[in-house]
Order: structure tokens, then C-alpha cells, then sequence
């Protein structure tokens, strides 16, 4: 493999990012999910990068999962669309950072479908008046909460007090970096490093010492794909598509996966506890599973956030082995401990991956 | 006649013209960009569909051309026409410039550039290659993987670049498949054990001898021909080539591991065509080749008087489409020079 033809491929993609001043969204899931990853995204923009990060309680869904399952019409999602976009001009702000990435999608479709049609935009904006007695303005820059930590990558790795090497070996880290489908399949040029070989997470862990894999299936979707989950009879294709994913990445024995959309996470950490318990296998180094982080987890890694205030008890997958590769130190018996209540429930160590 | 005419790029067609144009009693100056004439005739080792050599019909063009009437002017590459009543003053990058009495355009055509379709990691992974790269094999005697060993399973891919809405070329690059039919029997031809799988959208196979090659290469050369595009490209741990697919015949997904994948690279309008086109003020098409005054009755017509096409500077051509349009471009402008004798 030739690393000199994807850079440039990646050259080709590079996009805007803004510096500072972000109008932050959240993820409607992604609480639910993994709940300390936006946390973490906050104290570092705010406490390490000391950046202006600006939040609206009246946010809502932007309806990305009815949308793509079908459920709602385009022209509602364009009005609630509109909605979040008169509230950050109400707020002040112009920059728009999403946490979700079919938010981020969307959003970019968006944009898109009203600067190739703008009398899809004016009518849109009849709606809202209409609905809601707002006005708005598109945002001057819109990035996915991953581009900003992409953007700051260097200024991350200089604060770190950890990198992504094993300290036994002092070897890379072999890390999957798993991107959302809708971050750039839609629009390449509007995602770090293009749709085919993009760059966002890949930038990070290169530079906080890792080593991507290039597997087999590294474009394949991680099983939620909306209509392969929310529709339970499809639920069997979803832990398929996770699968054959695994079964791609195994042979290069990847330490760790790293991923910047609400449903790959979760599906492919919970999926791996499903597949053990279904067939016993696993597919990392010594039997154990595959530690999945969000990037907000891996960069409170390295900046030396301690991992139960990241809510990696929270993982079915089990993260302990790699905190221990990494030589990260944190407490055991603290993992479930909540404003000094210890909260473990039996459940939790059966649901463990090892 | 003893009429000066410049001849921009010596390729097939600017060969066939600048000789034609000698025969007819005119002064040719041939300008070619290279440090040789050929054009892409250098790089292939066969042709389609009787597979002679290239060299053989090189040498015809070679010998066509040697005549004291020719001046060839190598790597020299022209950007500028400008005409003054029935002169035409010709600059050239360096800033050197020429007159003609008229002017022949045979700037040919640039093959797809294969890493646009990054989905094929044309450029990433070692082993996919371009139908040009797999001419540079077969002119070797050898076809080898990057780590020397020999392929067993080669894919090949119709299409790239041609018919792709998403690269900006609707248009079919016509030869494409003919040329795939013809390097999947050389390919068995070197490699008796290797085998052989053809992706296609369409077999367009619409000239002389080409249906027969395509029943040859099926019925004695054991190729497989399976009508689907690649959807993707990656590398297995052990550096094979994992394809995904879809056979549309079969209506289902297809994954399949090869050694070998070759492009089939499409045509394009040349970069030099289109830099001389746009300081020239000569016409372009949608598909971004230089638009003739009139497809049906003038076809080697530019819009401009005294500036004539030949060859793949127009439309994807074969040699035999090449040589004849050349030929036509030299009979206008016999025309052409005979109506403005002063």
C-alpha cells in the first residue's frame, strides 16, 4: 500500500473549520449511548483549548433518524432544520458544530438542496415565519464536532499526558478508525480527507502516536444503518453488517477502534457482547474483544481524563486491558462509584467482553 | 501548392495528416510535444482486434513521414493560434512562434486519469493498474505482481472514467471493451493457468472483428465476463485485492479476492487540447473535446476558418477511425488552401 497516494487524496479534501465561537448541537442518542463523551468534548474545548463553546437549551432533534428511516418528510426536517438555525442566530453565533453525524449530514444536505434551489430555501423560511415567528441565517461555517478535535489534534498532542502506544512493546497502537456513513459518504468534499480514505480520526491517531489499519471492510456500515436496527425485524442484518466488519479486522489485531458517530459505538461495542455470548467469539489480541471509543474518549485518554469520568463503564466491551496497555492509571474499584456511592449492579461485570 | 501548414501534435492522426499533406505537394511543420512522435502507439505492445503489433503500424507512419517535405519539431509544446487574415501565427510554450497557410489540430486525447476513482485505490494499492500500465507488461514479456511474483486471479474493469456521471464523462470511450476482450486473451496468452474476470456495464463491441474477439476470448480463452461495475476496492492482509460487486445477471452481491486489477482507463480531451483550445478561441463540447462545425458534414471543420481537426482531438476513435479522419482533415484542407491562393 502506498500512504503517498491517499495524502494526496487527503489534500484534496481539506475544509474550513472555524477557530473559535461554535454553536454546539447534541446528539439526540449519543447521551444515552455513551453519556460521558459529550461531557468530555465540552471540558476540553472549554478547559484545555479554552475556546467560546455555546449550547441553547431549546435545541432539538434536527429528526435525522425519522428522516433517513422514512418517517418524516423532508419538508418538516428542513423547518426543524431552520429552527436550529434561527436559534444560533438568535444566540449570536454564526459557527455550527454538531455532535451527531447524520445531524452533520443533514445539515449539509441541507445547505446543499437550498444552494442549488433557493426557492426551496424562501419557502422553507415562509414555513418557520409562519410556524414560529423566526428568522434565521445559514451558518457562516458548519463542522462536525470531529473536525474541531481533528482541527486541534496538535494542540491536544502537546498536552497530552498519554500516547497511543502499548508500554510493553513501545509499538503503535493498531487502531480501526471507523467514520460515520453519513460524515462524508454524501458530500466527500465536505469531510476531512474525502468519503473513500477519509482522514478526521485517522489525523488524530497518527498524531497521538497510533497506527490505522487498513482492513478489508473499513468502508462497510457498523449494523445500525437506521432501517437495518429500528425495524426489529432487520435486527439480524445489523449484527451481520457488524460481523463481517469484526471478522475483516481481526487478522491485523487491532488494539482499539475509534469512531465519530452515535450509532457505530454503540453498535459495535454491544454487538461484540451479543456475538460472544451468541458463538463465544471475540476478535481481539488473547481472546479479549475490541475496546470502541468514541474520539472524545480516546482524546480524554491521552489528556489524562480519568476514564470512569469519560464513562468508559458505560462499555460493554470491556476498555480495561487497553488503559492498562496504554499504562493509563486510574482506579479499578472506582469504576462504578457515583458521588461516592459505589452503583454496581451484577449485571454489569456479565456484560463485559474479555 | 507550396503552401506552409502546421500540424499540432504527432500522434496517429498528426502522423497520417503531416504525411498526407506531403503527398498533396504542401510544406508540413509537425509539432510534437514528446522528444518522439507516436503518441500513445509507443506505449502498447498490440492492437485490437487481429492483435498486430503496434510497432508495425508505427513504422507505416514512421516511413510516411520521412519524406524531406516534413520538418518534425519535437518536444515542443503549442499554445496559441492566431490568425491574421490567411496566416496563422503559432506560438509555442517558450515563446517561439511559426506561421502556417493553414493549421491541422491533432492534440489526441489524455487516458482517464484512473486515481480520480479513488473507490479503486488506483495510486494506494500496489497491485491495480491501468489498461497502459498492463501494455507496459505485456511490451516487458512479463506480467508480475509489485513483489515480482505471478498473478493467478486478474480482474479487469470497464468503464473507468466513461459513462460516470460522477466524473463529468457521459460519453462511452468506445474502446474500452475491446480493449479489455483484447488484453484478457493476452493476458491467458502469457499466463496459460491465470484467470481472468471481466466487470462490465455494457459490452460495446461495435467495431470490425470485435463481436468475434469477444466470442473468441469467451469460447477459447475461458474468460469470465460478469456484468456489474466494482463498487470497491481494498487490500487483505496478505496484499490480495478484495472487489465488491454486483452480478446483475445473477441479480446478487459479489465479493471476490484477485491478485491483479486492471482500469480501463477512458478517454479524455488532452490537457494540452484544452489549453489551446481556450487561448485560441476553438469551440469545445460538452464532453470537453473540440467541437466540429458539424457532426454529419463537417467533422474535421473547426469554427474557425483555416483550422482544421483530426484524430481523437474530436471524439474517441480507433486507429482505423484515426487515420481516416486524418485523411479527410487533409482533403479540407487542400480545399481550403486551393480557395485562398493569395
Amino acid at each position: 500500500m502506498k500512504t503517498e497516494g491517499k495524502k494526496a487524496i487527503w489534500k484534496d479534501y481539506q475544509k474550513e473549520i472555524a477557530e473559535d465561537k461554535y454553536y454546539y448541537v447534541r446528539s439526540c442518542v449519543r447521551q444515552n449511548f455513551f453519556p460521558g463523551s459529550e461531557t468530555t468534548f465540552l471540558k476540553i474545548m472549554r478547559d484545555v483549548l479554552k475556546k467560546d463553546v455555546f449550547e441553547n437549551p431549546c435545541h432539538t432533534t434536527c429528526t435525522g433518524i425519522g428522516y433517513h428511516g422514512d418517517i418524516v418528510p423532508v419538508e418538516t426536517t428542513m423547518t426543524v432544520v431552520a429552527r436550529q438555525f434561527a436559534l444560533m442566530t438568535e444566540s449570536g453565533y454564526e459557527n455550527l458544530m454538531p455532535s451527531c453525524i447524520t445531524s452533520f449530514g443533514l445539515y449539509t444536505e441541507i445547505l446543499d438542496t437550498w444552494h442549488h434551489f433557493p426557492d426551496v430555501e424562501e419557502k422553507i423560511r415562509k414555513q418557520l415565519r409562519k410556524a414560529t415567528c423566526r428568522e434565521f441565517k445559514v451558518p457562516k461555517n458548519l463542522a462536525h464536532s470531529s473536525d474541531v478535535i481533528y482541527k486541534f489534534r496538535k494542540e491536544i498532542s502537546t498536552k497530552a499526558k498519554y500516547r497511543l502506544i502499548n508500554k510493553n512493546t513501545g509499538e503503535p497502537l493498531k487502531v480501526v478508525d471507523h467514520i460515520g456513513c453519513h460524515y462524508a459518504k454524501m458530500f466527500p468534499s465536505k469531510g476531512v480527507g474525502g468519503a473513500e480514505y477519509p482522514y478526521v480520526l485517522a489525523g488524530m491517531v497518527e498524531e497521538w502516536g497510533g497506527q490505522v489499519i487498513d482492513y478489508p471492510e473499513r468502508r462497510h456500515c457498523c449494523g445500525f444503518g437506521f432501517r437495518q436496527y429500528l425495524i426489529q425485524a432487520n435486527r439480524g442484518f445489523s449484527i451481520a453488517c457488524s460481523k463481517e466488519k469484526f471478522e475483516s479486522m481481526k487478522p491485523y489485531k487491532p488494539d482499539m477502534i475509534i469512531t465519530n458517530c452515535p450509532g457505530c459505538p454503540m453498535f459495535l461495542d454491544r454487538w461484540q457482547y451479543v456475538i460472544n455470548d451468541m458463538e463465544g467469539k471475540t476478535y481481539g489480541a488473547d481472546g479479549e474483544g475490541i475496546p470502541v471509543f468514541t474520539y472524545e474518549e480516546v482524546a480524554g485518554l491521552v489528556l489524562g481524563f480519568d476514564p470512569w469520568d469519560l464513562g468508559l463503564q458505560m462499555h460493554q466491551t470491556d476498555c480495561e486491558p487497553l488503559l492498562r496497555k496504554i499504562g493509563i492509571e486510574y482506579d479499578p474499584e472506582a469504576k462504578y462509584v457515583l458521588n461516592g456511592v459505589n452503583t454496581n449492579i451484577n449485571a454489569s461485570t456479565y456484560l463485559e467482553v474479555r | 501548392m507550396n503552401k506552409h501548414v502546421v500540424v499540432i501534435g504527432g500522434g496517429v492522426a498528426g502522423m497520417e495528416a503531416a504525411g498526407q499533406l506531403m503527398l498533396s505537394g504542401c510544406r508540413v511543420s509537425l509539432f510534437e510535444k514528446d522528444e518522439k512522435p507516436g503518441g500513445h502507439l509507443n506505449e502498447w505492445f498490440k492492437l485490437f482486434p487481429d492483435r498486430r503489433k503496434s510497432s508495425e503500424v508505427k513504422e507505416y507512419l514512421d516511413s510516411l513521414i520521412s519524406g524531406e517535405g516534413i520538418k518534425i519539431i519535437t518536444g515542443k509544446t503549442i499554445e496559441k493560434i492566431v490568425q491574421d487574415k490567411n496566416q496563422f501565427c503559432i506560438s509555442d510554450k517558450d515563446g517561439s512562434e511559426y506561421t502556417a497557410d493553414a493549421v491541422i489540430v491533432a492534440t489526441g486525447f489524455d487516458l482517464f486519469k484512473s486515481a480520480r476513482k479513488e473507490e479503486y485505490g488506483y495510486g494506494i494499492y500496489d497491485n491495480v493498474i491501468t489498461s497502459a500500465d498492463l501494455e507496459g507488461m505485456f511490451r516487458k514479456g512479463s506480467i508480475t505482481l509489485v513483489d515480482g511474483r505471478t498473478p493467478e486471479t486478474i480482474g479487469i474493469v470497464h468503464c473507468v472514467g466513461s459513462r460516470d456521471e460522477k466524473m463529468g464523462n457521459l460519453y462511452c470511450s468506445k474502446l474500452c471493451c475491446v480493449t479489455a476482450v483484447k488484453q484478457a486473451i493476452e493476458i491467458r496468452e502469457h499466463l496459460p493457468s491465470a484467470k481472468v474476470f471481466c466487470f462490465y456495464m455494457d459490452m460495446r463491441m461495435g467495431g470490425a472483428y470485435y463481436e468475434e474477439l469477444y466470442r473468441e476470448a469467451q469460447e477459447e480463452w475461458g474468460v469470465n465476463f460478469i456484468r456489474g461495475k466494482v463498487s470497491e476496492v481494498s487490500e487483505s492482509i496478505n496484499n490480495r485485492l478484495v472487489i465488491k460487486s454486483e452480478d446483475t445477471l445473477a441479480g446478487k452481491p459479489l465479493k471476490m479476492q484477485v491478485d491483479m486489477l486492471v482500469l480501463m482507463a477512458g478517454m479524455e480531451m488532452s490537457e494540452g487540447g484544452l489549453k489551446l483550445a481556450d487561448s485560441s478561441g476553438l469551440k469545445r463540447g460538452d464532453n470537453r473535446f473540440f467541437a466540429p462545425a458539424d457532426h454529419h458534414f463537417g467533422s474535421n471543420k473547426s469554427n474557425l476558418k483555416g483550422i482544421y481537426y483530426a484524430g481523437t482531438c474530436t471524439m474517441p476513435m480507433n486507429i482505423t477511425e484515426t487515420i481516416s479522419h486524418a485523411r479527410a482533415a487533409v482533403l479540407d484542407v487542400v480545399e481550403y488552401l486551393r480557395e485562398n491562393k493569395e
